[in-house]
């Protein structure tokens, strides 16, 4: 048995605002059967641009109603603007709170405030060609291209993760799955974005900063940066450093390393002539 | 208000009969069976008793009985045991409908070299008996498959699978949880090697259970300490759920044809009326070949958790095979593997009878549930549409 706060019993038995409202100035649906829960969520507005009703028509657990009873509660009386600002902790902190299991409750409002926003500025819905693949949460398959282009995923999971895609009913699996082999079998381009001269330069300055730095000092030794020069970094060594034979094989094995695996692959480290 | 209560499959109230004969164990005779002293010895008698009144009830032989604390415990006693007798064997056959007990053990050992059948089902939730067969290998060390299955009811026949199995050669053990005391188990008419049952689901306490082992089945015990159950399960006797336990078992044989008939004929008119007085409802799992006390009944288009929480405003206690938990709504590992559509399963309940219900709580729960489902129908998104 869920120990649901008495405030999210009175709005399950008792809901607010059921239905639906006729001409709304914006409607959203999110969810779905499949994934368990689904909501449908209706507003419109007064003539000062405030919400002056809200209704909603929910499938779904207790707290998936008391939610949406509360959300509806929540935004009458609000611009849109501030009614954006609501979040799914609000949802939840006007409920008593929810156990964590149903966090995802609060979240769905969330989501369909959000899209009914959305409807109601004339947002486009959809991106030009995308397509839906998972139905529970409302993911495209452009968007899933992108996570997995650009971060580089390869297991479904991952892409739940980020995504969120999946993570319901799990019926669109292999849909993802072929969008992953798919990005993955694209000729592998430079998937790093191009930097400018200056832009390079910061990451350097920055990596060696954090990650370098601190073990040279660790052994009495520095390094400087002397001069960028496309992939060429010129440096000089500092302190216990500048005195040591095996210095060459530190700024090779474990500087120009450690820049190549943080910042570039072509990066070459040099150092300046003593 | 009154408590109605329809989840006798998930546990049941103690019999005051149970109750009554276990209260001396407490307090007053309160000694170790294994004691030399008359004072635990006749505890010990009364445990004999008791394993002769379990014995009765399955059609088997007292030392064929070991008292274990749980149904969980006797699988995995008896998974282990197999596993143990043959260390050379690396496969398992049970099926996708299976009890955690088994279920989450198995998938436990599939990480641990062993290899794993789940056999499917079709959409009444019943077995292929041919693909049992085909799954059978010289490497299978054990068959599980349960007697009745805890949320439809579904009776898969577990006799003829032991046949089956042992023509082969292989182990076989069921849990019976759910069928002991609700239908006949005559163990001298089979050759079923194992079976499981617990006490809370027949009206003794909880924490007690038995795993039947066939007499001349080599077995390896669970938990090893004292030569309690003749070295086949250590412990000091759990003797006052022992001797419930016997008590129960000893009703439940009496009862047997009170649940098939009374308890039955409840059940089918819960259901029968639930059907007609609500559109768009159906059954889920073989009606003809089920336990006599269980109906899982799927309400489209709304979800299990909401109803339950409606029908324990009146007092009415059931279950749902759906857990609405972080993400998404899961349903039953039941209800997927017989392929029930998602619109019908997340609105899944579960009513289990005992023979403590009567006909006018039956009529209470049929004469609220139409307007449970239509309040929140109501609410549903989907069902204007879909109508």
């Amino acid at each position: 048995m869920w120990e649901y706060t008495d405030k999210v019993k009175e709005h399950f038995l008792n809901p607010r605002n059921v239905g639906e409202i006729e001409n709304p100035d914006g409607v959203a649906e999110v969810g779905s059967l499949a994934c368990g829960d689904a909501l449908k969520l209706t507003f419109k507005l007064d003539e000062n641009k405030r919400i002056k009703d809200a209704k909603f028509k929910t499938f779904g657990c207790a707290s998936a109603i008391a939610s949406s009873s509360a959300l509806t509660e929540m935004i009458k009386g609000m611009t849109v603007e501030e009614a954006l600002k609501v979040s799914n902790q609000d949802i939840a902190g006007y409920l008593g709170g929810l156990p964590d299991e149903k966090m995802h409750c609060s979240v769905m409002g969330k989501q369909a405030l959000e899209k009914a926003v959305e409807n109601y500025r004339g947002a486009p819905a959809l991106e030009a060609g995308a397509k839906i693949i998972c139905e529970c949460f409302g993911v495209t398959d452009k968007e899933i291209e992108r996570a997995v282009r650009e971060n580089n995923l390869s297991t479904v999971e991952d892409v739940t993760n980020y995504t969120k895609a999946g993570g319901g009913c799990g019926s669109c699996h292999d849909a993802i799955q072929q969008i992953i082999d798919q990005v993955r079998s694209e000729p592998k381009t430079d998937t790093k974005p191009k930097l400018t001269n200056i832009q390079k330069i910061r990451i350097i300055e920055e990596t060696i900063e954090r990650e370098i730095r601190p073990s040279l000092k660790h052994d009495g030794g520095d390094i400087e940066i002397i001069d960028i020069i496309g992939n060429r970094v010129i440096v000089a060594t500092r302190g216990a450093c500048s005195t040591c034979k095996a210095s060459d094989i530190t700024l090779k094995h474990f500087v120009e390393h450690r820049l190549k695996e943080l910042v570039s692959p072509d990066i070459v480290v040099e150092e300046v002539s003593k | 208000m009154n408590t109605i209560y329809l989840d006798n499959n998930a546990t049941t109230q103690v019999s005051e009969e149970v109750l009554e004969v276990m209260l001396p164990y407490f307090r007053e005779l309160y000694g170790n069976p294994s004691s030399m002293h008359s004072f635990g010895g006749q505890v010990g008698q009364k445990i004999r008793t008791a394993r002769e009144q379990v014995a009765a009830l399955l059609g088997a032989m007292p030392e064929e009985i070991i008292f274990t604390s749980c149904g969980t415990e006797s699988d995995n006693a008896a998974i282990r045991s197999a596993l143990a007798i043959h260390p050379d064997k690396k496969h398992i056959v049970t099926s996708r409908v299976e009890h955690p007990a088994i279920h989450a053990l198995c998938a436990q050992l599939a990480t641990q070299g062993y290899r794993i059948t789940e056999l499917p089902v079709d959409k009444n939730g019943l077995l292929d008996m041919e693909n049992l067969e085909k799954n059978l290998t010289p490497d299978t060390a054990v068959v599980s498959l349960m007697w009745g299955n805890n949320e439809t009811g579904v009776i898969f026949p577990v006799e003829e699978a032991a046949k089956l199995a042992h023509k082969k050669g292989i182990l076989f053990h069921t849990d019976a949880v759910q069928s002991a005391g609700k239908i006949p188990i005559k163990m001298k008419n089979n050759v079923i090697d194992m079976l499981s049952i617990s006490g809370h689901k027949l009206h003794a306490p909880k924490g007690i259970g038995i795993l039947f082992v066939r007499r001349g089945t080599r077995f390896s015990p669970f938990l090893i300490g004292g030569h309690q159950e003749k070295g086949r399960r250590g412990g000091t006797e759990n003797t006052p759920s022992i001797i419930g336990l016997g008590k129960a078992c000893e009703l439940a044989d009496k009862n047997i044809q009170k649940e098939n008939k009374e308890v039955k004929h409840l059940r089918d008119k819960l259901e029968k009326e639930l059907l007609e007085r609500i559109p768009q409802s159906r059954v889920n799992g073989d009606t003809a070949n089920r336990l006599p006390n269980t109906t899982n009944i799927s309400f489209e288009y709304v979800e299990g958790e909401a109803i339950l929480l409606l029908m324990n405003e009146l007092g009415i206690c059931a279950s749902s095979g759906s857990a609405c938990t972080s993400g998404s709504l899961q349903p039953s590992h039941v209800l997927r593997a017989m392929g029930v559509p998602f619109t019908m399963a997340h609105g899944s309940i579960r009513f289990s009878l005992s023979i403590y219900n009567t006909e006018k709580e039956i009529d209470f729960v049929i004469d609220n549930m139409p307007a449970i489902i239509e309040r929140l129908r109501g609410m549903s998104p989907y069902w204007k549409t879909s109508q």
